[in-house]
């Protein structure tokens, strides 16, 4: 069985954001960027499949600019076999990412695709839904487990009342929550061996999808700065001051 | 000719991974580390996987053949955690393989070079009870026994000895002191060789996670093909040929360790409050910060300068002397500055500041104190005036 696993390049979770100054996005110059962290959940869980001899194949694929090869390679040196970076400089939306998944998937029919549940930037947790209803192929979100048996992949999804766990016939859609795995670190020899493992190079036009976005983004803000808190006296002070300002009457 | 070292995008891969590791794993690790008094089995485990151990090693042993100023890179990042972590891998990568690639015979690299690319732990064994770089003092003998040897004697303060599978031994194979150092010998000996023993391990200051103890030698026999570069006399020099490697580390384990205490003193300027407001707004709490942070600066620049000549062939005697001897008094600075930010809760246990200043107190006399520092330098200079 194959495995195809998206990735997205992201600002690194360690790197406190900025707004450009002129509102129209995230400040992306010479920050430090790397693999979604749901999607090296995703990466992992794949390579777990192989290991367990489940898997036979994991691609691994990249919607982004030129530098998300350097994540893909990072998804090679982990354990995934091949890549497919689609180079493009737009921002891509959720759906324009579907309709590109499931033209990969048409082509390389894969048994499983294993996505992050959302990408850290944009947290739209679309793309896996979206390219379930495009590819008419079951779909288990959140999964905090996933035992592929026979035909079938049993997920079990965290949801708000505790833990649910649905039976999906293959190929089917699973999207990563974050306690389904730890991911591995790149060991350096497995590094090296990367750069010679197969990366090719598409553009969207190749799968015949239209990226130009549907959203307009109109502006981008800071969250605004919590004020300092007071202290209060007693509990008569407290209730004065809830009173104060309209919170208790 | 300039050494190019690995490819770069592949060493800044390995860099990003590296960080991670250290931040997530081994960061996390130390108390474990302190407590039992060596590196975790698991941990130890995770590092050889890593290929923490072949870093500098040519590709053809298993290696992955990073030059000086990506090894000095690797260690800088490495030393940000637990000194005892470079340490381990220090002595293989920077004494034995380095010993054994510059002098041992082709037999001797393709048997050991793979082993400890991929985490064989090895001892360097040079300083004796009586004797250090002073060779003409050294007591441990290599008689000539047939094919092989026997060696005796007395090696002391050997890191990483109580769990070395291989230690180099500096021993004399011949008992009148020769030009050039040329009556010590250096010898390939396993652990569990009979007559090796290991001292109980030493108490310490600090780096509670390392280990240092004697190998005693006693009638230990080894076959001919132990004899390092299969030639007798050569020892010292391939001792003395990783010192210059050891003096940039030990300035990187100086640097990496010094960043990691100006963080944490950082953070608790802060967050510890006085007078109602963070002590980092305190202008004499910032001097403390400000001039770490420029000696950090200035060492990292050394550092960067030497490595940078090493590559393109220079000799680096007197850089590598200057490095390692500011660099470590710039450490030993910064730690102090570090605990006395904490202010009292810089001598408690609790906090890291108490463990830092001891664990790095080390830095300023290992591979060569101050003091030789001082001595190389300032012999170079009368040297060099004099013509």
């Amino acid at each position: 069985m194959k495995i195809l696993v998206p990735v997205k390049r992201v600002l690194d979770y360690n790197v406190k954001p900025r707004v450009k100054a002129d509102g129209t996005g995230v400040d992306l110059a010479n920050v430090k960027m790397s693999m979604n962290p749901f999607d090296e959940i995703g990466v992992e869980e794949a390579i777990r499949l192989k290991e367990k001899g489940v898997a036979t194949e994991i691609v691994a694929v990249s919607v982004g600019p030129a530098k998300a090869q350097e994540t893909l390679r990072t998804a090679l040196a982990m354990g995934a076999d091949r890549a497919i970076l689609v180079q493009t400089d737009d921002e891509v939306e959720p759906l324009a990412l579907a309709k590109i998944f499931k033209a990969i998937a048409d082509a390389e029919a894969p048994g499983l695709v294993i996505l992050g549940k959302q990408a850290i930037d944009g947290d739209n947790n679309q793309t896996g839904q979206m390219l379930a209803a495009l590819t008419g192929w079951a779909q288990g979100t959140f999964a905090s487990a996933v035992n592929v048996e026979g035909d079938h992949v049993s997920v079990t999804r965290e949801v708000d009342g505790g833990l649910e766990t649905v039976k999906l016939k293959l190929p089917a859609i699973v999207t990563t929550d974050l306690r389904l795995n730890e991911p591995r670190y790149a060991s350096l020899p497995n590094i090296m061996k990367a750069k010679s493992k197969p990366l090719d190079t598409k553009t969207p036009a190749d799968y015949g999808v239209d990226t130009a976005p549907r959203v307009k983004t109109v502006k981008v803000s800071e969250p605004p700065v919590r004020s300092a808190g007071v202290k209060v006296a007693d509990v008569d002070d407290l209730v004065a001051k809830l009173k104060a300002i309209g919170v208790h009457s | 000719m300039t050494n190019p070292g690995m490819d770069a995008d592949i060493y800044d891969a390995f860099i990003e991974q590296l960080q991670r590791y250290v931040r997530e794993r081994l960061i996390p690790a130390e108390d474990q580390l302190e407590e039992l008094g060596r590196v975790p089995d698991d941990i130890l485990a995770e590092m050889r996987d890593m290929g923490l151990f072949g870093v500098t090693m040519p590709e053809q042993y298993g290696g992955a053949g990073m030059n000086i100023s990506q090894y000095v890179g690797f260690i800088r990042e490495i030393a940000y955690a637990s000194p005892a972590y470079r340490s381990i891998v220090s002595i293989n990568i920077g004494m034995v393989c380095k010993s054994l690639l510059g002098f041992g015979t082709e037999q001797q690299k393709e048997y050991w070079l793979p082993k400890l690319a991929t985490g064989s732990i090895a001892a360097f064994g040079l300083t004796e009870p009586d004797s250090g770089s002073d060779s003409a003092a050294m007591k441990t003998r290599a008689v000539r026994d047939g094919n092989g040897y026997v060696l005796n004697g007395t090696k002391r303060y050997i890191t990483n000895a109580p769990f070395a599978d291989m230690i180099l031994v500096m021993a004399r194979t011949n008992a009148e002191p020769l030009p050039k150092n040329a009556h010590v010998s250096a010898f390939l000996v396993p652990r569990d060789a009979p007559g090796v023993s290991i001292g109980k391990p030493d108490g310490k200051m600090g780096q509670a996670g390392s280990q240092i103890a004697d190998v005693i030698l006693e009638d230990v026999h080894v076959d001919g093909d132990a004899l390092l570069g299969g030639e007798e006399g050569i020892g010292f020099r391939a001792a003395m040929q990783s010192l210059d490697n050891g003096r940039l580390s030990v300035a990187a384990a100086s640097v990496g360790y010094a960043k990691r205490m100006l963080d944490a003193g950082l953070k608790y300027a802060m967050e510890r409050k006085a007078f109602g407001e963070p002590i980092a707004n305190f202008q004499l709490i910032q001097a403390m910060l400000a001039d770490s942070k420029a000696e950090i600066y200035a060492a990292d620049c050394m550092l960067n300068d030497a490595c940078a000549r090493a590559d393109r062939g220079e000799k680096i005697l007197v850089e590598a002397a200057a490095t390692k001897m500011f660099a470590s008094e710039m450490c030993g600075r910064v730690a102090d500055r570090v605990v006395q930010i904490h202010g009292g809760a810089g001598y408690l246990k609790e906090y890291l500041a108490e463990r830092f200043y001891r664990d790095c107190r080390i830095y300023r006399i290992y591979e060569g104190t101050t003091q030789i520092q001082q001595l190389v330098i300032a012999k170079n200079m009368i040297r060099d005036y004099a013509g």
